[in-house]
């Protein structure tokens, strides 16, 4: 299986969803001559066309809207909005417009769009380019969420969401991009609200998704130095939730930690751990701890950053903490 | 300056069916409005009621300048649009009692009525949130080659928004088959235009993204028309967005919670003595084109349409409640 970065993983994506689907079309800042701000889109435009990939002004909000628009009108856009930070100037065309539209108006139109964009941080871009929305985005019925974490769920989970007929947010993670693994070619798909368990464990659940996956992975190859063994179940969806596998997981290992790079209030990992405790209560042997980002503004100096943003070293800590109590 | 106003109707090369037609539907949305404005001091109706009495030349004007397959959108002020479309005014009472009949089975009330196979896409209540869906609307129409022309109307108030600004000069730089009509009504609920707008005049907007415009009496319902007429000619032989600004008024509050404490009533009597409905019967019965008993017959009609549409609304069964988990995705 070919080799190949997170960013080729999703231009091969929108590559082939517009040679299948002439209805495929990509808008979006810079994302014709400049290439998309992360390089995505490159190239794009000499194939397809100036009728199939647009620039756009900086206006997030028509951006958002154009989308909606344009789905009801027949086409399957991808919009693409250059980072997560700015999608807030389009969340009201998304929340408002793009979740109600099936519901609102009596179920006779769907909205089939979707919106790609960067979140995260770690780049050093301070506190306005460095923030993890999807929260905000995944609370509201309507809208799907997902957050790929690897090359391969990259690619699957964008042609699987450029096919789906619901508004699907895409977000991606700024420090992903040339991230290399191994990605299936032409047709993969990888469904929307399906989790993976990415590395079998009997000791310890941990639940992560985006980036955090990654940080998971890299946590659970320094406990087993320790003789313990991690599961790390990678959400892929948000929206919708797979607490299926997830569940089944603590069955097994009867202990789990969330992971997200989101500030913690409220977070992904108030929902999942809520989740379990409502759902497999009597399977727990600890309380559930959450690891995620420190309730700050980002700052851009490089250590100050790095203690806002959960790592392997405190994932291993809450992790310990945690058998600590159980005596495990 | 309010407009061009067209001060003969057998100027307006309009046939007699047609203009009996503007008169018929102009009545029919009145009475709609007037039945509506009733039932919800009733407590038959809830939520925020805007009605349209005043305005309706704007919506019967503009649409009939359409052809069937042509695309409405339109913000929450939207019964009278949603009429002139074609939705039947049966569906659009049930939806305003939230009864399952209603055009958007009674899930989207006054503010949202829908019909999509009528190309009636929507009332939308977020001011001015709807013009980036018309401008996606238009580049549909061009990339699929339908040939569809979006209506795209919003008020006053909405050309302050910053979505006014990003949809028009989008629409502009992708040459989208859409007429962006505005409805001055000189007043965003209760703020008079030149208290919120820099520009009172509203046509002078489009000017800054290159968009043709004119000022329109939407008073006149032939003025209108001929108008929306040139309007959509423009933007259908692919010449990209028009926008009309139609000068207009709401005879009543903004919406039924209104005490209507910020103008005068002199000023709203002024504007009734050019009720549209009103001059434009009269320049018919001047002209000869209309007798006193096809006015009887007019209003006998509109009449019984409403008292149906009363009758249908409340004979409607209720949406069941499982109705509520319905459409929340179309692939759950
Ligand atoms: C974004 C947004 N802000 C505020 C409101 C509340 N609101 C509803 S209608 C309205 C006035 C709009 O005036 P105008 O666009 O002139 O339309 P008109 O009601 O006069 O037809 C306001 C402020 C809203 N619905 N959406
Ligand atoms: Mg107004």
């Amino acid at each position: 299986m070919p080799m190949i970065t997170y960013r080729e993983a999703l231009h091969q994506a929108l590559r082939e969803e517009m040679s299948r689907d002439e209805r495929v079309v990509v808008f979006g800042e810079d994302v014709v001559a400049y290439g998309g701000a992360y390089g995505v889109t490159s190239g794009l435009a000499k194939d397809f066309g100036d009728h199939r990939i647009m620039d756009t002004p900086i206006a997030e909000g028509v951006i958002g809207g154009a989308a909606v628009g344009a789905a009801m009108g027949g086409l399957r856009p991808v919009a693409e909005l250059m980072t997560i930070n700015f999608a807030l100037l389009a969340s009201d065309a998304l929340i408002n417009h793009a979740a109600k539209v099936l519901h609102m108006f009596g179920g006779q139109m769907s909205v089939p769009l979707v919106v790609r964009m960067v979140g995260g941080g770690g780049a050093q871009l301070a506190s306005t380019h460095s923030q993890s929305f999807e929260v905000m985005f995944a609370h509201v019925p309507g809208l799907k969420v997902v957050t790929p974490a690897t090359p391969a769920d990259a690619k699957g989970l964008l042609k699987s969401a450029i096919r789906d007929d619901d508004p699907v947010l895409c977000i991606e993670h700024a420090l992903l991009y040339r991230v290399r693994g191994e990605v299936p070619e032409g047709e993969f798909l990888v469904s929307l609200g399906k989790a993976e368990v990415k590395r079998e464990g009997k000791d310890i659940t941990l639940v992560a998704y985006s980036r955090m996956t990654l940080v998971a992975l890299e946590a659970a190859d320094r406990l087993r130095e320790e003789g313990i063994e991690a599961e790390v179940v990678d959400l892929r969806s948000l929206r919708p939730l797979d607490m299926e596998t997830v569940l089944a997981s603590v069955r097994k290992t009867n202990r789990a930690v969330t992971i997200e790079e989101t500030w913690r209030t409220y977070g992904i990992g108030a929902e999942v751990a809520s989740r379990i405790q409502e759902e497999a209560f009597d399977y727990l042997d600890a309380p559930i701890q959450r690891v995620a980002g420190v309730e700050v503004p980002i700052p851009y100096a490089k250590h100050l950053e790095q203690a806002a943003i959960p790592d392997a070293k405190r994932v291993v800590e809450a992790v310990k903490q945690l058998l600590v109590r159980t005596g495990g | 300056m309010e407009g061009k106003t067209v001060t003969k109707v057998a100027q307006s090369g309009l046939d007699k069916k047609t203009l009996l037609k503007f008169l018929h539907e102009m009545l029919l949305i009145r009475k709609f409005e007037d039945k509506a404005g009733e039932l919800y001091a009733r407590g038959k109706i809830a939520g925020f009621l805007h009605l349209y009495n005043g305005e309706e030349a704007v919506a019967v004007g503009a649409v009939s300048a359409l052809q069937k397959h042509d695309l409405l959108i339109t913000h929450y002020r939207d019964h009278g649009h949603g009429i002139a479309k074609g939705i039947d005014v049966n569906r659009c009472m049930a939806e305003l009692l939230g009864k399952a009949t209603g055009c958007a089975k009674g899930r989207g009330g006054s503010m949202h009525f829908f019909d999509a196979s009528l190309g009636f896409y929507g009332g939308w209540a977020i001011v001015a949130g709807h013009l980036p869906l018309a401008v996606g609307l238009g580049l549909a129409s061009n990339i699929l080659g339908k040939n569809q022309v979006t209506l795209c109307v919003f008020g006053d108030g909405a050309t302050n928004n910053g979505y006014f600004h990003e949809a028009l000069n989008l629409a502009k730089l992708w040459t989208v088959p859409v007429v962006f009509l505005c409805e001055n009504n000189l007043y965003g609920m209760g703020t008079a235009v030149h208290r919120a707008s820099a520009v009172t005049e509203m046509y002078k907007k489009a000017a800054a993204y290159n968009i043709p415009a004119e000022q329109v009496d939407g008073m006149d319902v032939l003025a209108v028309r001929e108008a929306t007429d040139k309007a959509v000619d423009h933007v259908r032989k692919g010449n990209g967005p028009y926008f009309l600004e139609v000068i207009t008024y709401r005879f009543r509050g903004h919406s039924m919670a209104d005490p209507i404490l910020y103008r005068d009533k002199g000023e709203v009597d002024e504007w009734k003595q050019r009720d549209p409905i009103v001059t434009f019967r009269q320049k018919l019965e001047t002209e000869g084109l209309l007798s006193a008993q096809e006015v009887e017959q007019i209003e006998r009609e509109t009449d019984e349409m409403i008292a149906e549409a009363v009758r249908f609304a409340e004979a409607s069964p209720d949406p069941p409640l499982s109705d509520l988990y319905e459409d929340i995705y179309a692939n759950p």
